[in-house]
């Protein structure tokens, strides 16, 4: 405990107050817009993000749900795709047994990808769903009816119905770390950096830095949801 | 937690390439199919309806009365299995408090009792009040009160009221039938404003939806008539019968038109979901798209009504084949609401791979609780037969 | 006003109780149901973001290990694993920050584990240190030879299999099987104790290739020869043909 009040006395309030509302002035959600660049060539396919998520976020421990999941794309001499994502990547991945030359092949990270203008927000019949002000769209367990329409909406799969309590959940890009100052769990344990978390109005910020030093691409560009999730290296076939 | 997901296990066997791992489980299920079924039928049968009252279409006066009963005992039952399929059933009165102004969904509960309200309650009072008092008024027992209460105690047949009710009838028609439109259109645009799903987006989805809505009820009214009259040992009128068939004929013409240019439409700009699509419809909808929707539900319909006018054929053979191909009609339109909604989660949105859907018995959303949805109506739709009796011979007494 | 009500028919008069009632009962239960705080910032309820924001925290990061393990901190970050945080193998720990002997954190030691990372698996990047678990020291534990704080292996390897075993399974293979890397490589020594920094060199003309491919050059007569000066002259070799599998199109 003592170790802890040296470093992160603003984690402390947060405990000693469970009730502290996020606008009690330590936090701005008009200063921020957070977003995630991804680095596909740096991505090892270890899981270890996938994996992270759902201890952070005590998603169901079972391969129909995830908030966060690693695919992996193997593109054979002649044109042929195959994609996998065994337990979304949780376990990490095996080798495969290949009886064809590969021409191509990498691990590609998803998740909800923020959008500027989120698909499952304009569909939810109650509210219950919603862009806050620092751009990340979160559910409110307490509200949602149920109803699976933003799941039908997500043009990424990023959403699921929780079978224990009945309502959707998503990504919230680490909702509670970030108003405190802590990257995303994903973020935190990826050990080759493949994952870049920043805020988009930062004058600098390791996400600046990559949205400057990279070409980058956002997942189906032409459905015009304006993820903020970027990503550097994005091959044709990832969709 | 493990046997919340044990009905998915088997599923992860039966994907075919690859699906975003959100994608094992449908979230959509067979009372999401039932859903628009309904409220097509509640849809078509009142534009049947209302093409006695607006276009004065004499023939079809018998079943002016049933038509609207009919809508009504559908629109009743029709939420149910919405609230059925909802995670949380006892937060569905939210969508009245905080509807959301730019979803589709939100606009269900204000369409809904628009259209129940006050297009269908008010179109059958106003129609039916004065016999319900002359009904009242020989009656006995709990029906009399019934009736009573029904009519809101109000006591008044003079010339004048009857003309106002008149009056009001063909008024609430004339606003009826954009809001039957809007009833079923709106459910077609849930589906078909979803750009995320290549299956659903298009912007024919609405108007698809409502002719086959046209062409369910029509087949249902056309089908309850002939029961009915059966069930009462009265002539069926063969000019009534005619003339419903002959809208139902043309009303398909219509729908297959539409459905077709939607077909071609998607094969002629094949998009980049056309290769998982073309996969879907020769692979796990072959059977229910193909054979059930197309061949069966409409092809050899159109062609029975065709050889019908071509034809002469005597009255009797004519109500059988009427009845026959009503019948598959209605399989047909339900497979197309399946079709729909069930076929546009069969496939991932990452185009590359296909699921499945196992229909579970039991269970909240398994077969029986549908059964019980589309058994439902019809006994909603026998209690109001009772109390509102459809038929002219028991009209003014 | 007398007037206007008489001309009101009676059903209308009657239609009109149960309407007003349900219209306004419907508005009154609207005022009463709808939560105070909804509308605050946008169409949804404020304090549902309290909620999420107030959620445990789990992984607590790096910094926190810092105030009592600063050694073993310290000496992960001069190592290769610099930027590994703890919390990738040990698990999360901000159970153990509050209660550092009721929480013990475990660390992996079994065969396992590392491989999650340094396995072989073609789609990972080239020249991430790879190895192949059958062949490489089978049944010894990872830890055996190698500090997880500081993961250089115990001797400089020999062989440059031993990071890029991608390439040499796939060049163990191919026509150019018996041609050592170093024949095209140029490689420094540094490069194995500073992969990033020293990097090896590759063939930057075409008569480098020419020289065992090339029609006039002195070597097998089973080589393949080609034209140079004919044959793709815009382009150094590799440009077209992936040298560590000729023959592949």
């Amino acid at each position: 405990m003592s170790c802890l009040s040296v470093s992160f006395p603003s984690l402390l309030a947060a405990k000693d107050n469970k009730n502290n509302s996020i606008l009690d002035g330590s936090y701005d959600p008009q200063s921020h817009s957070w977003g995630m660049g991804i680095m596909i060539d740096k991505c090892i396919g270890c899981g270890r993000c996938a994996n992270a998520c759902k201890m952070e976020n005590n998603v169901p421990q079972l391969p129909f749900y995830f908030r966060t999941w690693v695919e992996r794309y193997i593109i054979y001499e002649g044109g042929e795709v195959v994609v996998d994502s065994p337990n979304g990547g949780v376990d990490g991945f095996k080798r495969r047994i290949h009886d064809k030359k590969i021409l191509r092949s990498f691990f590609v990270p998803k998740l909800c990808n923020q959008c500027d203008k989120p698909p499952c927000v304009q569909v939810c019949p109650t509210g219950a769903t919603f862009r806050t002000k620092d751009g990340v769209t979160l559910v409110d367990s307490k509200y949602c009816i149920g109803c699976e329409y933003c799941i039908q909406a997500c043009p990424y799969g990023a959403r699921f119905l929780d079978p224990q309590t009945r309502v959707t959940e998503k990504c919230t890009f680490c909702y509670h770390r970030i108003i405190k100052n802590m990257p995303p769990a994903c973020v935190e344990v990826c050990p080759t950096q493949a994952r870049v978390f920043g805020d988009r109005k930062a004058h600098a910020s390791p996400l600046v830095r990559f949205m400057r030093m990279n070409k980058i691409l956002v997942l189906k560009p032409y459905l015009n949801t304006e993820p903020a999730v970027f990503y550097a290296g994005l091959d044709m076939e990832v969709r | 937690m493990e046997h919340l997901a044990a009905h998915l296990w088997p599923i992860l066997d039966q994907i075919q390439g690859y699906i975003y791992p959100n994608e094992v489980e449908l979230y959509w299920r067979v009372l999401i199919v039932i859903y628009p079924y309904i409220t097509g039928l509640v849809a078509g049968a009142f534009i049947l309806a209302s093409l006695v009252k607006v276009f004065n279409v004499k023939e079809l006066q018998p079943t002016y009365r049933l038509s609207m009963l009919t809508a009504l005992a559908f629109l009743i039952v029709a939420p149910m299995p919405l609230l059925f399929h909802l995670g949380h059933p006892e937060r569905a009165f939210e969508i009245f408090l905080t509807p959301n102004r730019s979803s589709a969904m939100a606009m269900f509960g204000y369409v809904y009792i628009w259209y129940l309200m006050a297009v269908l309650l008010l179109e059958i009072w106003f129609d039916y009040r004065k016999d319900l008092i002359l009904w009242s008024q020989q009656g006995k027992g709990l029906k009399k009160w019934i009736q009573k209460l029904i009519t809101l105690f109000s006591k008044d047949i003079s010339e004048k009221a009857l003309k106002f009710d008149k009056a009001a009838v063909k008024v609430i028609t004339i606003i009826g039938i954009p809001s039957a439109f809007l009833l079923h259109g709106y459910v077609g645009f849930i589906f078909g404003s979803i750009k995320a799903n290549p299956w659903w987006s298009s912007v024919l989805m609405p108007i698809v939806f409502l002719f086959s809505a046209m062409v369910s009820g029509m087949a249902l009214v056309l089908l309850l008539y002939q029961i009915l009259m059966l069930s009462r040992r009265k002539e069926i009128s063969m000019p009534t019968l005619d003339k419903l068939a002959d809208y139902l004929f043309y009303t398909m013409i219509v729908a297959f038109s539409l459905e077709a240019l939607d077909f071609i439409h998607r094969i002629y700009e094949s998009e980049e979901s056309i290769k998982i699509v073309s996969q879907l419809i020769s692979g796990k909808l072959f059977v229910s798209l193909v054979v059930i929707q197309l061949l069966l539900g409409m092809l050899i319909p159109l062609f029975t009504f065709a050889s019908i006018k071509l034809f002469r054929f005597p009255a009797e053979l004519r109500k059988l084949l009427y009845f026959v191909a009503a019948l598959l009609v209605q399989v047909g339109i339900f497979t197309t609401r399946w079709n729909v909604v069930i076929g546009g989660q069969l496939f991932s949105k990452s185009f590359r791979g296909l699921t499945t859907y196992k229909m579970s018995i039991g269970g909240t959303e398994g077969l029986l609780v549908a059964l019980m949805f589309l058994i439902l109506p019809f006994i909603i739709l026998y209690f109001l037969i009772k109390i509102l009796p459809p038929w002219k011979e028991s009209g003014t007494p | 006003m007398k007037k206007i009500l008489d001309i009101i028919p009676e059903q209308v008069k009657r239609l009109l109780i149960p309407v007003s009632i349900l219209i306004l009962s419907f508005i009154l239960l609207r005022s009463f149901l709808i939560p105070p705080d909804f509308g605050k910032y946008g169409h949804y309820r404020a304090s549902a973001v309290d909620e999420i924001a107030a959620k445990d925290i789990k992984y607590i990061g790096q910094e926190a290990c810092e105030d009592c393990h600063d050694d073993v901190v310290a000496k992960k970050n001069m190592s290769y694993h610099r930027n590994v945080m703890c919390e990738v193998c040990h698990g999360p720990s901000a159970a153990h920050i509050e209660d550092p002997d009721g929480n013990k954190l475990s660390a992996p030691r079994e065969r396992g584990y590392c491989p999650l990372c340094h396995e072989y698996i073609p789609a990972r990047p080239t020249g991430f240190p790879q190895i192949v678990s059958e062949s490489h020291n089978p049944m010894k534990a990872c830890i055996a030879c190698h500090d997880a704080h500081d993961p250089a292996p115990p001797e400089v390897p020999k062989e440059c299999e031993a990071c890029h075993a991608e390439i040499a399974r796939t060049k163990a293979v191919s026509h150019h099987m018996e041609v050592s890397c170093t024949r095209c490589h140029e490689t420094s020594e540094e490069h194995k104790v500073d992969p990033r920094n020293f990097r090896p060199s590759k063939p930057m003309t075409r008569e480098f290739c020419g020289s065992c491919h090339a029609q006039k050059a002195d070597a097998s007569k089973e080589l393949t020869r080609i034209d140079l000066a004919t044959h793709g002259e815009r382009y150094v070799c590799w440009q077209c043909h992936y040298p560590h599998l000729p023959e592949s199109k």
